[in-house]
């Protein structure tokens, strides 16, 4: 069972020398190479990585409008055998998924390590930006990987700049050999908040519904990856319908709706004990479970009679408080990231619009009023931003500020729906479904121009994405 | 008042046979393969011997066991009423079987939405048949939102096809 509590300390790099000889100067770019051991293996070539299939671009930004970034294959002072394969793959492997995530973020045009020269230890803090000139990049990525007695690997993580010749940033992690993966994405993310000034989001899983079988029987399973779509697994078997996950503020938990037993309830699933609950018992349906930033409450829609409104339980479970008392439908929910207000859908006025309230249920609000519906708002990360489905002949996904303000679309298409934000407010996944009898469903992810619009590769069709915070 | 409703079960019965399923319901029914609810696989014993009180029964002596509704909305008209009536007399005649009503919506919703839309029909025609004199404790409900269509299309046939509300017997 592969847990999520992964060791991934961040440390000085300066601390590092201590252990196995000064690996690099802190202060001296020139210190050269040391002597023997930098010799360039023959072969550069990596043991074929499982990397996952090339997201599908379906809208970018043109080549000249990304910051051009060379990403050398990080160097390895000696080959050594890990759990995770040899750190002289894992340094080209590493390479590539940060090159993967810095192209997929839409602001970036990541050079190599594909096609470029293996950089030898030594020059890992002395580059040689002569030689990278020609290429025309702004920045150059860095690094080594190391494995030491304790069996963990050392990443280090160097951004410099191409026209200063100078660092930008440094970074080193520690981890286990099988959470390699990880070490590479908060090197990208330490790259992509260096140059782009915005928060991290690469490092950050996304837990969400795998769909398989015909549309009138099909089969959803809970699962989870990465937000890159790799360390990709299964958690429901599929014989019982499961819908909408969350992942808690801390990953320990996905709250989701099963319909286990023929109902449609609540679970919380431990993802660790791999055990779960029903988060309410009733003999009422409970669906479109959320969490508050503090992972203590879950909100809930609950029909009574027919009559959906949204609860808040404790964690722990408990007496759910009703928040709404409408009858209109009032469903889904979703905090604002100080916790202190709610923003939700209700058809109260006829339709879907979308409204917020006080988290405890006061001062309902309604704040959407185009033409059409709108339906699954999302509070972002930032604050700054909700996100939604606006329902007027094609389904988009759309932003408007928190008073209702400034609303944008950023996709057209038949049906795309239900939106969930990067860690960082400044992506958005989302599903998207297509038309008649082998319509299927896929998830994309837009940036907040929605220029960069691409699919996120799944092993089979996905729906209801829930992106989590960055990993603990 | 019994006669009433028998009239009108009659005349229904004759109108579902014809295939003209009345002003709301979908233009298109879909094919039998595709309706879920095979009328032969509950017949609780020889082929063709339909039991009384079982599932197929159930199919076979209402005027429709599937009410339809329009867009987001959850009203039971004449025509569901019809409907409705002819299922509350077979649950009167049969008070020990129980019943599960399923609403559902089409793909032109979001997922939980159209769970909520969906409790909102199942709840309907509950509570219509519970006006009928059929005892609520016998009437589960549970809603499909869009999960399980039964028309697969993407037009306005499917959709209205698609916004339902089923009631299945227990067995």
């Amino acid at each position: 069972m592969q847990k999520l509590t992964y060791r991934c300390a961040l440390v000085a790099l300066t601390a590092l020398g201590m252990g196995g000889g000064a690996l690099m100067a802190q202060t001296a770019p020139q210190t050269a190479a040391r002597p023997a051991a930098t010799t360039p293996a023959p072969s550069p070539t990596p043991a074929t990585p499982a990397t996952p299939p090339r997201e599908t671009v379906t809208g970018d930004l043109g080549a000249q409008a990304r910051t051009s970034i060379v990403i050398t294959g990080f160097a390895t002072p000696d080959a050594v055998a890990t759990p995770a394969g040899n750190t002289s793959a894992l340094g080209i492997q590493i390479a590539d998924v940060i090159s993967a995530d810095l192209e997929r973020s839409g602001l970036y045009a990541p050079l190599g390590p594909g096609g470029l020269r293996l950089v030898p230890m030594g020059e890992v803090t002395a580059p040689q930006f002569d030689s990278w000139r020609p290429t025309g990049a702004e920045s150059l990525v860095q690094g080594f990987v190391r494995a030491d007695a304790a069996g963990n690997l050392t990443v280090g993580c160097y951004l410099y700049d191409m026209a200063l010749g100078s660092e930008l940033a440094r970074n080193g992690f520690v981890v286990q050999p099988r959470d390699w993966r990880r070490a590479a994405h908060r090197c990208a993310d330490a790259i992509y908040s260096r140059l782009s000034g915005e928060a991290p989001f690469f490092d950050s899983r996304i837990a969400y519904i795998a769909e398989t079988g015909p549309k009138d029987a099909r089969i959803k399973r809970l699962a989870i990856m990465d937000s890159d779509g790799a360390n990709h697994r299964f958690i429901t078997t599929g014989q019982s319908l499961a819908i909408t996950p969350r992942y808690s503020p801390d990953y320990r938990y996905i709250a989701y709706v099963s319909y286990l037993g023929d109902r449609v309830r609540v679970y919380v699933y431990d993802v660790e004990a791999a055990s779960q609950r029903a988060v309410y018992e009733s003999s009422n349906p409970t669906f479109a479970p959320r969490w508050s930033p503090d992972g203590r409450f879950l909100l809930f829609s609950m029909s009574v009679a027919g009559n959906t409104d949204i609860y808040r339980i404790p964690i722990e479970g408990g007496t759910p408080r009703r928040l709404t008392d409408n009858p209109g439908i009032d469903v889904g929910g979703s905090f604002s990231p100080d916790g202190t207000r709610i923003v939700f859908e209700s058809d109260r006025s006829g339709g879907q619009q979308i409204y917020v309230m006080n988290a405890d249920g006061s001062s309902q609000q309604r704040i959407s009023f185009g033409g059409g519906r709108y339906a699954t708002p999302e509070w972002s990360p930032r604050g700054d931003l909700i996100a939604f489905t606006r329902i007027s002949g094609n389904f988009r996904i759309g932003v408007m500020t928190p008073s209702g303000g400034g609303e944008r679309l950023l996709t057209d298409d038949w049906q795309d729906e239900a939106p969930t934000w990067a860690p960082n407010g400044r992506l958005i996944q989302f599903f998207r479904t297509t038309q008649g009898r082998n319509g299927r469903s896929q998830i994309f992810q837009v940036d907040l121009t929605g220029v960069n619009l691409r699919r996120i590769p799944t092993p089979v069709d996905g729906s209801d994405p829930a992106w989590g915070p960055i990993l603990p | 008042m019994r006669t009433t409703a028998k009239a009108m079960l009659m005349a229904f019965t004759i109108l579902a046979v014809s295939g003209c399923a009345g002003r709301r319901a979908p233009a298109e029914l879909p094919p039998v393969a595709d309706s879920g609810y095979d009328a032969n696989a509950n017949t609780g014993g020889v082929a063709n011997a339909v039991v009384p009180g079982s599932q197929a029964d159930f199919v076979r002596s209402v005027s429709s066991d599937v009410i339809y509704f329009d867009t987001d909305r959850y009203n039971i008209d004449d025509i569901d009423r019809a409907a409705l009536t002819s299922q509350a007399e077979w649950l009167r005649r049969y008070p020990n079987v129980r019943a599960t009503v399923e609403g559902h919506a089409d793909e032109r919703g979001t997922r939980e939405y159209n769970i909520a839309l969906g409790e909102r029909r199942a709840n309907a025609a509950r509570n219509f048949l519970i006006s009928l004199g059929v005892d609520g404790a016998r009437l589960n409900v549970i809603s499909y939102g869009k999960e399980r269509p039964v028309a697969l299309g993407s037009d306005e046939s499917a959709w209205a096809q698609n916004r339902r509300a089923v009631t299945v017997t227990v067995q």
